[in-house]
């Protein structure tokens, strides 16, 4: 059992992504998560599915989403070189004081951006791998963090290969 | 301009449907009113559930694409039932269901449901049309999903307002439909096929295991031509019976929970298994890991997820069954020595024989042999589900694909009446025969008056013994005869056919079997024979649940 990232191409059309976890609600197979959005063709959208299972589940998902009318392609890219990133908003208590000195410089080793502040809250913005996004929401958790939400992962291959419709 | 409504017809036409089953409503008025004149015939059933059921006999008798259409909410709901069963046995069917209008669409309108919703998970593929001049485009794309690839149901829901709208007349429809989405892969891999005939010419005790994909593929001749031409014997499912002549010397018949003996011991024997268009679905192989363990596994199916999906496959070819068949057939050039192998199955077939009492009592398995005696394959063969349908399998030989019609992944019970109406319109020059239990019969018991009203010649045959017969056999035989609410209390059957017009015949005599069945089969028009048999009859042999699948119960020797 690992973490399988499939890059699903589909049209771009009303009740593609319903179709999609639908099957694989019905059919039992865990969605860790889930990203959708447009992509570089036009009418079609990319889906990147984070999926937990032995290599022979994988392949069941694999084949029951390819047999979706509206699913055009479907990689995955655990197999192959790839970046991989997630991105996560999170609001976190920051009161004038060194409290607030120590997040700006917890944040500034992350690299994430301050993209609101308030009075009593900073909003960071981070984007990376999931343990890097884990491990900045651990060191913020003394802090009080009052609202934290995640994308979930997308992925593209590395170099010139690319995941098209060929199906 | 036309309306949508006129659009739909006129596309329904270019698919060649020549017959819809339906039943009107509200928002598919505008559509109804077109059929009115159209040289579309339209068979009015009296549930919904039994027109998806009758396009699904239509489509399994004919091999062309069943056509149902009932109107939005509970007319689209009482149709699931039988799209989920075609979905389960991959037959073709196109389901039009009315929908309110668009403006309504989610506001929890009067009969609204939704209805592709509802069916994502037991379709091929649906649509909701949202504007009229896409109903060309989608119809021609409905038909050819529903009936490429691996067959299945395909729904289309029309709102209201677009069965109204106006549609621009003389648009080009194109010539061929291509989806990106959905490329079928046809010919099987050559490589695979190279390495499945390496396999063939060498094994000892090779076993073709065969189903519906055969009879869906309109593999029969291909498949029969290969078994000859390699000396291989042959077991297919409750899918596939027909697909070979039941009475060929190389046929085992059923395997499974209620196989042959032989067909069972052939799979548990064999050292190589060809397995064609079939899902090695658990009522087949009981405990999957004793399930032919000692082959070589080739899998031949034209749907790549049911290759590995619940057995391990050592050659795995995609394909249509058909041109797979044909390029064994063209390509194959050696075969192995089978003679001790044929002659062992020869022995099991002589050793153990199917049987049942034979003594003066009414028992089902004789009503089916003598109806088998008197069809001698020539007709159409539908049953209900339980009892009724095992013995069917086990007792009539069908000889020939699409002569015999039934639910099998699904096992609907209240399938086979109007399936059985269904295939009549497909073979209108076979007879037609539904055999049911008293329980099935009773689901769709009211198509009595869609057979009186069109005077459709299909004949009922109630194996009764006012039980649900199967649910009791497993409480006699697991339950401790604990016979929790399976007992029906006896039903006038004849009286309730004469009540709609139609004929009737009660026989509880096994003299009384020969006569009534040639009787009913020489009437014009629907009868009913109401067969009062041995109430705790029992379907053997069997496959306990979880048990592998020689360990069977209810076994006889010669």
């Amino acid at each position: 059992m690992k973490p399988h990232t499939l890059s699903v191409l589909v049209e771009n059309r009303a009740g593609v992504l319903s179709r999609v976890a639908g099957m694989f609600s019905r059919r039992g197979f865990n969605i860790e998560s889930l990203a959708v959005g447009t992509c570089e063709e036009p009418n079609m959208s990319r889906i990147t599915i984070v999926v937990n299972g032995d290599d022979g589940v994988v392949e069941q998902v694999m084949k029951q989403t390819n047999k979706l009318i509206d699913v055009i392609k479907v990689s995955d890219l655990t197999k192959r070189e790839s970046v991989e990133r997630e991105l996560a908003l999170i609001k976190v208590a920051a009161e004038t004081g060194p409290s607030r000195a120590e997040i700006l410089q917890i944040a500034d080793i992350f690299r994430a951006q301050v993209v609101d502040v308030g009075s009593k809250t900073l909003v960071l913005q981070v984007t990376g791998d999931a343990e890097k996004i884990d491990a900045l929401e651990k060191l913020l958790r003394q802090y009080g963090i009052k609202e934290l939400v995640r994308t979930g992962k997308i992925a593209l291959l590395r170099g010139a290969k690319t995941v098209k419709s060929s199906k | 301009m036309k309306t949508g409504a006129r659009t739909l017809i006129e596309a329904l036409q270019r698919e060649g449907v020549d017959t819809i089953f339906g039943y009107p409503g509200g928002v598919v008025l505008p559509i109804y009113d077109e059929l009115y004149d159209s040289s579309i015939r339209h068979i009015l059933v009296r549930h919904e559930q039994a027109a998806a059921h009758a396009a699904d006999g239509y489509a399994r008798a004919s091999g062309r694409v069943g056509v149902c259409l009932a109107t939005s909410g509970p007319g689209a709901c009482n149709l699931v039932t039988g799209i989920a069963t075609a979905y389960m046995d991959s037959i073709p069917i196109v389901a039009l269901t009315g929908q309110v209008p668009t403006a309504l669409l989610g506001n929890d309108a009067f009969q609204e449901s939704d209805i592709t919703g509802i069916t994502m998970p037991v379709t091929k593929h649906n649509y909701l049309v949202k504007d009229a001049g896409d109903l060309d485009r989608v119809v021609q794309e409905a038909f050819y999903v529903a009936r490429t690839g691996r067959p299945g149901p395909v729904l289309v829901d029309i709102p209201k307002d677009v069965s109204t709208g106006q549609v621009l007349e003389g648009k080009p429809v194109p010539e061929t439909v291509s989806l990106r989405g959905y490329q079928p892969t046809y010919q099987g891999h050559v490589r695979q096929i190279e390495k499945a005939l390496d396999l063939i010419a060498t094994a000892e005790r090779p076993l073709v295991y065969a189903g519906g994909g055969v009879v869906l593929s309109g593999a029969s001749a291909e498949l029969l031509e290969f078994v000859e031409a390699a000396a291989i014997p042959v077991t297919t499912t409750l899918m596939g019976l027909g697909a070979v002549p039941g009475d060929h010397p190389l046929c085992l018949g059923m395997l499974g929970m209620h196989g042959t003996q032989s067909a069972n011991y052939a799979v548990t024997e064999c050292d190589l298994l060809v397995a064609v268009g079939v899902r090695f679905d658990d009522r087949v192989t009981g405990k999957i890991e004793t399930f032919a363990p000692n082959a070589t596994v080739i899998h031949i199916d034209i749907d790549p997820a049911e290759i590995g999906k619940n057995k391990k496959v050592d050659v795995p070819i995609v394909g249509d069954v058909k041109a797979v068949l044909q390029a064994f057939l063209s390509r194959m050039q050696k075969r192995g020595d089978t003679a001790n192998w044929v002659s062992r199955i020869g022995t099991w077939k002589a050793q153990y024989p199917l049987g049942y009492r034979d003594d003066d009592h009414l028992r089902p398995q004789y009503v089916v042999e003598q109806l088998s005696d008197i069809l001698k394959g020539e007709g159409v063969v539908v049953s209900e589900v339980g009892q009724n349908q095992m013995w069917t399998a086990l007792y009539y030989c069908f000889k020939k694909p699409r002569t015999w019609i039934t639910s099998g992944g699904l096992g609907t019970m209240g399938y086979g009446f109007p399936a059985a109406i269904g295939a009549h319109y497909a073979r209108p020059d076979l007879p037609v025969v539904d055999i049911a239990g008293d329980g099935s019969f009773q689901m769709n018991i009211q198509e009595l008056g869609t057979v009186a009203q069109y005077n459709i010649p299909v004949k009922v045959v109630i194996l009764n013994n006012m039980y649900l017969g199967m649910v009791r056999q497993w409480q006699e035989l697991f339950y401790d005869r604990r016979y929790s609410y399976t007992e029906l209390p006896p039903v006038d059957f004849v009286k309730i056919a004469n009540a709609y017009g139609v004929e009737g015949l009660m026989v509880d005599e096994k003299a009384g079997v020969r006569e009534a069945l040639e009787t009913a089969l020489a009437t014009d028009g629907p009868f009913v024979l109401d067969f009062r048999v041995e109430r705790e009859e029992n379907v053997f042999p069997m496959v306990p649940a979880g048990a592998a699948i020689n360990e069977m119960i209810g076994v006889r020797q010669q």
